[in-house]
């Protein structure tokens, strides 16, 4: 790899719709698949750290509905849903990814799975609507840590000269 | 503030942005050195200054074009926090393969 990234996990802003995640799994395909579909597994690891995630709908098969939340500890929450495009056991899950409070700003989320030596390359495509979506999610007031100097701009400028190299 | 992304996912202006990484330019400067036409660079800087990337300073003469570190910071800020959503999320599905290994009894001797 080329460029340098934190716990291996790869972005690429492959275009100004589309982000392109790669992250490898010490664990099988049908096993890490597992851990993406089950509603039990997914509670465990989907949501940020500090909030609890609840499955409310998961029905992973095409056209199939899911929804889950994102549980603050004060109670305030989160809540995600869409819909399974593509449901393909072990290697591939498509479906639509929509925050509840911004309804109709779909972006489409696409899984692909790939087993190597026992392990698992995870990639997942981000696909928003249109640039404004993409420009409106930088802009939607996600946490921020602040920084004033240039410290990180060649990791940020690496991930968006990565798509000119692929 | 707004179209940062799309601002930048244009090489030409991504290569703007990491030329004036070095130290600020006047518009001649950058299009020699990326050996671009003058009114194309300037219809570039225009784009990067709208979206907040790129500020204008008057010197003697020359209008030199610098990096606006607020901009930058708003961008990095939010990959940032895209990079942390996914970064926890893989590192808590980490350990549920490693739990759901250990449950099928994976002879791999880490077992608790």
């Amino acid at each position: 790899m080329a460029t340098a990234n934190r716990s291996d996990l790869t972005i690429t802003v492959v275009s100004d719709t589309e982000l392109l995640l790669t992250r490898e799994l010490d664990a099988p395909r049908d096993l890490v698949f597992k851990a993406m579909t089950d509603p039990t597994l997914l509670a465990r690891w989907w949501g940020p750290r500090k909030y609890r995630t609840v499955v409310d709908t998961m029905d992973a098969r095409p056209g199939g509905k899911w929804r889950m939340r994102n549980i603050a500890a004060d109670g305030g929450e989160h809540a995600f849903r869409g819909e399974f495009r593509e449901f393909v056991p072990p290697e591939r899950i498509v479906w639509t990814f929509e925050y509840e409070p911004l309804p109709g700003h779909i972006s489409v989320e696409t899984m692909t799975l790939t087993e190597r030596d026992g392990r698992t390359l995870l990639t997942v495509r981000d696909q928003f609507a249109s640039k404004e979506d993409l420009d409106g999610m930088v802009n939607s007031g996600m946490e921020s840590g602040a920084r004033e100097s240039y410290e990180r701009l060649e990791e940020l400028l690496a991930e968006l000269k990565a798509k000119k190299t692929a | 503030m707004n179209a940062t992304f799309s601002a930048l996912a244009e090489p030409n202006r991504l290569q703007i942005v990491e030329l004036l990484r070095h130290r600020p330019l006047p518009v001649g400067r950058i299009a020699e050195r990326l050996r671009m036409r003058q009114p194309q660079v300037s219809k570039h800087l225009r784009v990067l200054s709208e979206a907040g990337l790129v500020q204008v300073r008057p010197v003697a003469q020359q209008r030199i074009y610098g990096l606006r570190a607020e901009g930058l910071k708003e961008l990095d800020d939010w990959l940032e926090g895209y990079r942390r959503l996914w970064g926890e999320r893989f590192e808590q599905l980490d350990d549920v393969l490693r739990d759901l290994q250990q449950e099928k009894g994976k002879p791999d001797g880490h077992r608790k």
